[in-house]
């Protein structure tokens, strides 16, 4: 296993690499001149535009301005944002408030998205069943921009139950209402997906030997049926941790969260090179680990289940 | 292999265990409370460390404006008094001889003196500081010296494969800056200016202690100022979240805040600002997002403001497209701003929240006008504007040519956009569209480069209260944010004849001259004035928003 | 599936003429083979749930093809400003938009790219996703890591950004751009999930059973392992469908979506979310119709994924 564990680790070094490069040329391609833009509408004296663009190397081309970049990293430089904060800043501030905001929806989502589509799948075609797939629907149709607002107005506006945005240092707390937000649309897949799962599974073989066996009712369930039908959660689970980091800019902008997705959206915006690159590179990191451990809980849930081959 | 299931999940908790443990670290970050007496308001991460020649968005010159003090101040209705000037004398308006008033100090101590202004005044002027206000210093005589550039001598080449420029400077500082004594010196301009103290109490005109010539992005960070209020020790700015200022016990000026201090919370939305403003967590916010129009009067009842502010926003038709010039031209741009009902997108899209447009200025300055000669082309009607375009057509026939207004779309303009074009269609029977941009650096490209399809947006918010500061910048013939392209002899002339003018009221007429010129050639089409529409809670008093659309922070009282 | 052969001493064993073993021994020579996807027809035929809903996609895809059937009103002319939010009234049955037009007309022009989007980009994504999915967990290996980590690299892609990017190099944002975009960084969720069930599915005891007889590897994939793999793939492709469209109305609400020339459900719901405290019916009509668009395909992926289950098709 260790061995399997390891190689996985090794992968990182090529992926690193290929993402960065790929995420730079992107940047390197969007549209307008992002220096001009930082000034608005009053242009600066043309010296002053070209002053800012060598020292952030935008007058290279594309090629050695990664390499620039990489050499950075290398050294332990992950470069400046356009205002002259180093890249490594943000993300020490990013990053934990965005982990913490997608843990706590994360264990939402798969706490209570498990439970609904387990009672929903065991009672397919009843009331139970029914009212699941109208909540899952509505969580659907409804865009975040939306289902935040809603939910901000109602709870922390008009009940008062949660501060309405979060402050400083983004204690757990306030995390709780935006992490809900967040989990909503991943609540409604992991509601379907355990439902279908656990509805197969009922009529299991493996099922009714439990069943004959003799084992209580909430043994089977627990035990035989959940465990079986987990593994489309758990990948599912799994590639969501990164959606649930970088993807949250809406989120974050109703709750005024200095997390990931705003920062990368605001550098994406204002084409800040060093800044997208570098978030990716850790999300890309994250993703791996997430994968990695999907795939070791396969094993563990499976028991016919080997990975390395 | 096969695996262990404990040693997997084992490994599974552990890594958990670990990034959560990592989350957590951060959680020392104790939240700022407001204590009594501090007023909390809205507030954006400044772009820049908070140097003043560099600083030229809103977010950051809100908390310079409340940490320095200049030679002169804005009151509310953007009339200048004497700050930290004595005097300003002048016999010819060229050459101005500045007295400063004693007993001011910077908060590190160190004596607001004549070298405090000039040095100051050199570094933003300086082309290898790069500072994005060196050009308000470039009526000053000697700025060509300093912000002089030469082709690359590597003869580095740019994308369009002409030679880079490079900076050279061939002198450090302005000669036309000249310090006297401690308290006196003279500035000599380029050319006669009247109203030229008008400008001083803009962010880039403010003194500098001696400390942040050593590291000026060290400087920017902690700011030290003179102003009537300071940060609140090292590291009060907390990037991305806010910035906690304090009432400065050395102000030696009028504006003595009436509080304890301001905390200026960072947002990146405005309604993530409104949502805290509802919930109790905000005593003021200086501006409205677009989903509370309708409702924000209501609910805020009489703790609200909504007047014009010095923000003019219109639409631009480039001179290089086809149909668009000449007298077809012409035509076509008048029939295009009486197709666009103001009133009623003012009233429909933006709740009152926008003022029709009269004129290329703005109502809080002085000299403003309705009254302009011609300037009925800027009043709605369908039928007129049918017949401006049917005399166009004359000239050329326009065909199925879709008419469309560029905007960028992470700026909210779609809405009114979207309602112009209707309007336009409407009235003059073609295909009007918006054309979305996805980003501000994407749309400003095709502007600068002339290489637009129809109309673009466009805007200006006032740097200082002066008619001369919405006209040259936008109009005059090279201007920096002339983008478009305009150029018409007599309206420069007129600005010109209007800048020497002895007097501000001579300078006044000149200028509602050049603004006649305008109305004829439509080179920019004035749709309405931005209003300032803020909010404040039940715990303060006396919240008054100045011309620049933010609060005068140091009247507000609290408790 | 595990064998049923527990029998061990001790226990009660049926008499042999008990059970008609003979009978389900004796294979009739002259029937066809069936393969596990006709039986899924033959068993999905009867739902009446099968006909509800695709009854309501047929009429979901006439309206999006043929709007003007539907609405006599053109969308966007006679759009009155002063009519802006206003309720419904004669020849404007649901009321009228911030911008003074006719919400139905909308809602009924609005089809045609939402059904676009959310029907092209779930049909690339799962295609592409399901294959590559399936052929990575079923060959393992290097494949499998390069394709793994190559899904690890499109998704860390902020999707902002690509959808930027592409919208720009690409001349025109349509309906088909937007689909593009949101597929180019969704199939690795599919991709994994398709890969995660087959992994389970491929070590199960009819897959050693059948690879012990001799039937080919690629032959087992796609007789054996894909549909007992493919349901939670239909689970996601379903619900997606639904996200997708939604997501082309987060792109508009940041301005990177359909311009507004072009109608859509997503790009009414963006615009109706200022007004959402004074007049939330703007918002429901469009966000209604996105909810029964995406009822219907849930409904037909239920179905699908019943009838190609053999355990759950033999409870019935």
């Amino acid at each position: 296993m260790w061995g399997y564990v390891g190689r996985r680790l090794l992968q990182l070094i090529p992926v690193f690499f290929g993402a960065t490069f790929l995420i730079y040329f992107m940047v390197f391609s969007l549209p307008g001149d992002p220096i001009a833009a930082l000034f608005g509408e009053r242009p600066p004296p043309e010296a002053v535009i070209q002053t800012i663009r060598e020292q952030y190397h935008l007058n290279d081309p594309f090629i050695v301005q990664y390499f620039y970049y990489v050499g950075g990293i290398l050294t332990g430089d992950l470069g400046t944002t356009y205002s002259g904060r180093p890249v490594s800043d943000l993300l020490v501030q990013a990053f934990p408030i965005t982990f913490r905001l997608a843990m706590l929806a994360l264990a939402f989502e798969a706490i209570a998205g498990i439970l609904l589509g387990l009672i929903a799948g065991l009672r397919k075609g009843k009331f139970f069943d029914g009212s699941a797939l109208v909540v899952s629907l509505l969580l659907i149709s409804v865009p975040t921009f939306v289902l935040g607002f809603i939910l901000q107005y109602v709870f922390a506006i008009q009940l008062g139950w949660f501060r309405t945005t979060v402050s400083a240092g983004a204690p757990l707390g306030d995390l709780v209402l935006p992490a809900l937000v967040l989990a909503s649309v991943s609540f409604a897949y992991i509601v379907r997906l355990t439902r279908a799962s656990v509805s197969d599974n009922l009529g299991a073989d493996f099922v009714r030997t439990a069943t004959a066996k003799g084992l209580s009712r909430r043994r089977v369930v627990s035990v035989h049926i959940l465990r079986n039908s987990l593994i489309p959660v758990v990948t599912f689970l799994g590639v969501d941790v990164g959606a649930l980091m970088v993807g949250a800019i809406v989120t974050e902008g109703i709750f005024n969260i200095n997390g990931v997705g705003g920062t990368v959206y605001q550098a994406v915006t204002r084409g800040e090179g060093p800044t997208v690159v570098s978030f990716v590179a850790v999300m890309v990191i994250i993703y791996m680990l997430a994968n990695l451990l999907v795939d070791l809980l396969y094993a563990a849930l499976d028991p016919r289940i080997r990975l390395a081959k | 292999m096969r695996f262990n299931r404990i040693g997997t999940a084992a490994v599974g908790l552990g890594l958990a265990t670990a990034l959560v443990l990592t989350g957590c670290a951060a959680e020392d970050d104790t939240a700022s409370t407001s204590a009594e007496g501090i007023i909390t308001t809205n507030g954006s991460e400044p772009q820049n460390p908070l140097v003043t020649t560099n600083t030229t968005e809103v977010g950051g010159g809100k908390i310079l404006t409340s940490i320095y003090a200049g030679l002169v101040s804005y009151d509310a209705a953007g009339e200048i008094s004497n700050e930290v000037a004595e005097s300003l004398e002048t016999d010819d308006s060229i050459t101005w001889t500045v007295t400063l008033k004693d007993g001011w100090t910077f908060t590190n101590g160190e004596a607001v003196t004549a070298s405090s202004f000039v040095n100051a005044w050199n570094y933003g002027a300086l082309i290898t500081n790069a500072q994005s206000s060196s050009y308000f210093f470039d009526n000053i005589v000697g700025y060509t010296d300093v912000n002089a550039m030469i082709d690359d001598p590597a003869g580095t080449l740019d994308e369009d494969g002409s030679v880079l420029q490079v900076p050279a400077p061939t002198a450090e500082t302005m000669s036309g800056l000249t310090v006297v004594d401690d308290q006196t010196f003279t500035v000599e301009l380029v050319a006669a200016e009247a109203d030229w103290p008008l400008r001083l109490g803009y962010t880039a005109y403010m003194p500098l202690p001696e400390v942040a010539f050593e590291d000026m992005e060290a400087f920017g960070e902690n700011p030290i100022g003179n102003g009537p209020y300071m940060l609140d020790g090292e590291g009060a700015w907390e990037h991305d979240i806010d910035i906690d200022l304090v009432a400065n016990p050395d102000y030696a000026g009028e504006r003595v805040p009436a509080n304890e201090g301001v905390t200026m919370r960072f947002y990146a939305t405005l309604d993530a600002a409104y949502a805290d403003m509802q919930g109790g967590n905000l005593d003021v916010l200086d501006a409205v997002p677009d989903s509370a129009f309708e409702t924000y009067e209501t609910e805020f009842d009489g703790r609200t403001a909504n007047q014009p502010a010095a923000v003019f926003q219109a639409i631009n038709i480039p001179q290089y497209l086809e149909h668009w010039t000449g007298e077809e031209g012409e035509l076509r741009r008048a029939a295009i701003s009486r197709a666009i009902n103001r009133d009623e997108i003012t009233e429909f899209i933006f709740q009152g929240t926008r003022t029709p447009a009269t004129d290329f200025t703005s109502p809080v300055i002085d000299g403003y006008s309705d009254e302009l000669e011609g300037a009925e082309v800027l009043e709605y009607d369908a039928d007129i504007a049918a017949d401006l375009w049917a005399q166009a057509d004359a000239i050329a026939p326009y065909g199925d040519t879709v008419f469309d207004i560029a905007y960028n779309s992470d700026g909210g303009h779609q809405a009114w956009v979207d309602a112009a074009t209707q309007s336009i269609s409407n009235a003059l029977g073609i295909t009007a569209q918006g054309k979305p941009y996805p980003t501000f650096a994407d749309a400003l490209t095709d502007r600068a480069a002339g290489t637009l399809t129809g109309a673009t947006r466009a805007g200006w918010q006032a740097d200082y209260p002066s008619l001369y500061n919405f006209l040259a910048p936008n109009y005059q013939t090279g201007a920096g944010s002339n983008y478009e392209g305009y150029s018409s002899e007599e309206f420069d002339n007129l600005l010109d004849e209007g800048s020497v003018a002895p007097d501000v009221e001579t300078a006044t007429g000149f200028y509602q001259d050049a603004q006649e010129v305008l109305l004829k050639d439509l080179p920019t089409i004035p749709l309405w004035y931005a209003n300032v529409n803020g909010v404040w809670g039940d715990q303060v008093d006396n919240v008054v928003f100045g011309w620049d659309s933010v609060p005068l922070y140091d009247e507000i009282t609290k408790g | 599936m595990p064998s049923n052969n527990l029998s061990t001493p001790g226990h009660f064993v049926a008499d042999l003429s008990d059970t008609p073993i003979a009978a389900i021994d004796t294979i009739d020579e002259s029937e066809k083979a069936r393969s596990s996807w006709s039986d899924a027809w033959d068993s999905m035929r009867v739902r009446p749930m099968f006909w509800i809903a695709t009854a309501l996609i047929l009429v979901i895809l006439l309206v999006s093809l043929f709007p003007g059937l539907f609405s006599h009103t053109a969308p966007n002319s006679g759009c009155l400003l002063p009519n802006g939010n206003g309720g419904p009234e004669a020849g404007h049955p649901f009321g009228f938009t911030r911008q003074g037009c006719d919400i139905y007309s909308r809602v009924i022009f609005g089809t045609q790219a939402s059904v676009t989007v959310g029907l092209l980009a779930t049909l690339l994504v799962t295609l592409f996703g399901a294959i590559v999915g399936a052929l990575a967990g079923y060959y393992g290996g290097a494949f499998d890591a390069l394709v793994s980590r190559f899904g690890d690299i499109f998704f860390a892609i902020p999707t902002i950004l690509g959808a930027i990017v592409l919208m720009s190099v690409l001349p025109d944002r349509t309906s088909i751009t937007v689909a593009l975009v949101l597929a180019i960084f969704a199939w690795p969720q599919i991709a994994r999930i398709m890969r995660g069930a087959v992994i389970a599915a491929r070590s199960s005891d009819y897959v050693m059973a059948s690879t012990a007889l001799g039937v080919s590897k690629l032959q087992i994939l796609v007789r054996h392992v894909v549909p007992n793999a493919i349901a939670p793939v239909i689970v996601v492709a379903t619900t997606s469908l639904g996200t997708f469209i939604v997501a082309e109305a987060t792109l508009s609400f940041l301005g990177i979506g359909l311009p507004p020339s072009v109608m859509s459900w997503g790009n009414d719901i963006s615009q109706a979310r200022t007004s959402i405290q004074t007049a939330p019916m703007v918002l429901f009509y469009p966000a209604a119709a996105l909810s029964i668009t995406v009822l219907s395909f849930l409904m037909l992926g239920d179905v699908v994924r019943d009838a190609l289950d053999p355990q759950a098709r033999a409870r019935r």
